[in-house]
């Protein structure tokens, strides 16, 4: 914070008191409860998805993530091409923005958005506008990760 | 006019002559559902882009104007509008179609005053007979190039404000009948203000200084006191831009009341409308003004008004390169004459 007002004039960090008195503040626990309830909705659903293809398709626990993660992305696909899934993320924050559906329509939603400006430019140009930062951040978090795992097993060698 | 003055004193007195306000689907759910002319029912318009939806409400809102008086655009010397669009393409568009000599215009939300000021002030001095003002925005253009793809499932901090998809505009010229009209008597043109604030879903936060700022100026410079209007009413300040330019007037000591202080983007919608702090846009204000407070003035609800148009002069870039968010406000007192 005091970092944040090291450029501003007196009279700036003054108006920014002033400001932080009246602003509306995020509803905090009723954000957490309601993405609670939706997000372990959706994982449920997941779940049983997940059970439907151990049971039915002979995958094994392992192997069902890839059909359960596909089914689920579908799902959110279709939402988001209803105009519902926006609707549910006002409602239910982190709880329909953290599960794969959440990344679902972080790009259905840019795919449809752009639209307008062609299959190539529009579309592809701007499909991982959002979802890229996922992408471009996890993959290297997951690389940081393993590296520390390796040099920790060659030291260690456990 | 003494010196210093950000102040036009408007001897002629330029009247509104007629006005044409459109609204989207949105809006047709709203509080104001009387005052449009006419709703769209789907946000494109049957346009096959948002931009050109945009273009089509600007269209709509300048015939209806034009055919209340039975003008055609040829009749019309000058057009000056603006929008929030890059490159405002939206108004330079439908400036193509209807071929009335432009004046394209940015102050982003405050847009809509400063086409009415300047337009005001090109026909007290005899620029011309007759002139077109607006300002237009349409919610989904406005969310894909300032925020995210509109069917983005992010949550909206209760700060953020809903923009108009709607379009007003007025014929302006000197009033021809004696009976009364609305008037535009004097204008103030804001100075850009930066207090600091940098959250773009904070409109209201960011603006509220520019705002008191140019009312205060305008009461200064017209040697007037607040009691003077029937209303002071800011374009999209919205729920927290509000009660901190209260809180403001209380500061300098401006006897600006609670009542008598409104906000255009509080009127615009309704209380179970997800529209989190209030409205905004250069639509906003403009439909409000050209409908709903022009109408309640015909109907003597209120005689003297002064708007003040607010608007933050960011852009998507500007935020994302950490600057604060400057401001601007424009303000023209109508009075029913």
């Amino acid at each position: 914070m005091a970092n944040k007002n090291k450029n501003k004039t007196p009279e700036q960090i003054a108006y920014g008191q002033l400001e932080k008195k009246h602003e509306l503040k995020r509803p905090v626990l009723k954000n957490c409860i309601r993405a609670f309830w939706v997000g372990g909705c959706i994982c449920l659903v997941g779940q049983a998805f997940t059970y439907f293809y151990i049971y039915m398709f002979n995958f094994t626990e392992k192997t069902a993530g890839n059909p359960t993660t596909a089914t689920m992305v579908f799902l959110s696909m279709l939402l988001t091409g209803f105009g519902i899934y926006d609707r549910l993320g006002q409602y239910a924050g982190a709880g329909s923005a953290v599960p794969v559906t959440g990344f679902g329509n972080s790009v259905v939603s840019a795919a449809i958005e752009h639209r307008t400006e062609g299959y190539v430019l529009g579309v592809g140009g701007n499909i991982f506008k959002l979802a890229g930062t996922v992408i471009v951040f996890g993959v290297f978090s997951a690389f940081v990760v393993v590296l520390i795992r390796t040099v920790i097993m060659m030291w260690g060698g456990f | 006019m003494p010196g210093k003055s950000q102040t036009w004193v408007f001897d002629n007195q330029p009247a509104i002559l007629s006005t044409g306000v459109v609204g989207g689907p949105f809006e047709k759910n709203g509080r104001l559902v009387d005052d449009f002319d006419r709703f769209f029912e789907d946000l494109w318009l049957g346009q096959d882009t948002y931009e050109k939806a945009q273009q089509k409400l600007i269209e709509e809102a300048v015939q209806i104007a034009l055919k209340k008086q039975n003008l055609q655009e040829t009749d019309i010397q000058f057009f000056l509008a603006g929008d929030l669009i890059n490159q405002i393409t939206p108004t330079s568009f439908a400036a193509r179609t209807n071929a009335i000599p432009y004046f394209g215009l940015f102050s982003a939300c405050a847009t809509s005053m400063e086409s009415l000021a300047l337009a005001a002030f090109i026909i007290n001095h005899g620029g011309a007979q007759k002139v077109v003002v607006g300002a237009s925005s349409h919610n989904a253009s406005a969310e894909k190039q300032f925020r995210y793809p509109t069917e983005y499932g992010g949550q909206k901090p209760p700060s953020a404000q809903w923009t108009v998809t709607g379009a007003g505009f007025a014929v302006i010229g000197p009033a021809e009948e004696n009976g009364p009209v609305p008037r535009i008597t004097s204008a103030t043109i804001g100075k850009v203000l930066d207090l600091g604030i940098s959250d773009p879903f904070n409109m209201g936060g960011a603006m509220a200084p520019a705002a008191v700022d140019t009312i205060e100026r305008h009461l200064q410079d017209m040697g007037r006191d607040p009691s003077y209007y029937d209303l002071i009413i800011t374009g999209d300040l919205a729920k927290i831009g509000r009660s901190i330019a209260l809180d403001l007037f209380r500061n300098k000591q401006l006897a600006v009341t609670e009542e008598q202080f409104q906000d255009c983007g509080l009127l615009i919608y309704d209380e179970s409308q997800p529209v989190q702090a209030g409205a905004s846009g250069p639509g906003c204000s403009a439909v409000v003004l050209y409908g709903h407070l022009l109408n309640e003035m015909k109907k003597g609800r209120y005689k003297r008004i002064l708007l003040v148009a607010t608007g933050a002069l960011l852009s998507p870039l500007s935020f994302q390169q950490g600057e604060t968010i400057p401001c601007i406000a424009h303000a023209c007192a109508i009075e029913y004459l």
